[in-house]
């Protein structure tokens, strides 16, 4: 079976700040992330696709149509922005980078097929979502196979790097 | 457990097919099709999966993994242009996929003990995209 990911890089500020929570709360909870302005991360984030490989031009997909979508439904609206501020999927969900990377799962997966499925005679599906928030934090989400039609809405493994 | 093992080789290539037009290897492949190719320092990391051995504690003598990367992979591969130079990329598109499946077939043959079975070879074709090929079928 052959995979294969593609690293895109983007810059972007939040708060972490939960209107359920009282203002102690939040700021028990998330420290530092908690601060009334926002800070940012340089994130990397990891879009992997699965499939079989064209027998006549090599490929699982075409990373020209790849890009296209990250730029157009991903970077186009996270990149150099506030996620609180100026992404309204964040205007009623905490942007934490779990929260993120389900986020950018979904939208993925819903322009998928108009970007990228098929494309080429190639054959992949978008099978994992990889953020890197800064060198020690990583969040991951797995997608089965599209056939199975059962994106799970959780995340599937996340785990902090050392 | 899984033992990885990491080898480097720069090369050049060029991902093209004849028998289309400029326009269309421009769209399927972008810069990558530029007619005279261009290089990569491609990294590749091998995973062997096995348990140690109760003598040596290994799963594999790294050294002798080591001379198998340099024989079928960089010697063969490093500071060549792998269209021209390595086959079957005379034939075969080298787009990283293929690439990175042709290092599997060249392993999976010198790799043959139960002991310490190939599991992964992931290629990096530059820092920002990269290629897996596990165990079951590979071409697939």
């Amino acid at each position: 079976m052959t995979s294969l990911t593609r690293r895109y890089r983007f810059s972007a500020s939040h708060r972490l700040h939960s209107e359920a929570l009282s203002a102690a709360d939040n700021q028990r909870l998330y420290g530092k992330c908690n601060n009334p302005h926002g800070h940012g991360h340089d994130y990397i984030l990891e879009v992997t696709a699965t499939g079989r490989v064209g027998e006549a031009n090599g490929l699982i997909l075409s990373r020209r149509r790849l890009d296209r979508l990250v730029e157009d439904k991903i970077l186009c609206c996270f990149a150099n922005r506030n996620l609180n501020a100026d992404a309204p999927d964040f205007a009623q969900l905490v942007p934490t980078t779990e929260n993120l990377a389900l986020v950018i799962t979904r939208l993925l997966k819903e322009s998928w097929a108009d970007y990228v499925a098929g494309s080429d005679g190639a054959c992949s599906h978008l099978s994992r979502v990889h953020i890197q928030e800064t060198g020690r934090n990583g969040f991951e989400v797995l997608i089965p196979d599209s056939n199975s039609r059962n994106l799970s809405s959780q995340v599937e493994d996340t785990y902090a790097q050392s | 457990m899984f033992v990885t093992r990491k080898a480097e080789f720069s090369a050049s290539h060029v991902c093209r097919i004849r028998s289309l037009t400029e326009a269309e290897n421009l769209e399927l492949f972008g810069p990558e099709a530029n007619a005279n190719g261009h290089g990569h320092n491609y990294i590749v990391e091998v995973t062997l999966e096995g348990d140690p051995d109760p003598v040596s504690g290994m799963v594999m003598d790294l050294k002798e993994l080591k001379d198998i990367l340099n024989e079928e992979i960089v010697g063969p591969m490093d500071h060549r242009f792998l269209n021209y130079e390595v086959p079957p990329f005379d034939r075969v598109v080298p787009t990283a996929e293929n690439v990175a499946n042709e290092i599997w077939r060249r392993l999976a043959n010198r790799l043959r003990s139960p002991a310490a079975k190939l599991a992964r070879v992931r290629l990096f074709e530059g820092p920002d995209l990269y290629v897996d090929v596990v165990s079951g079928d590979e071409t697939a």
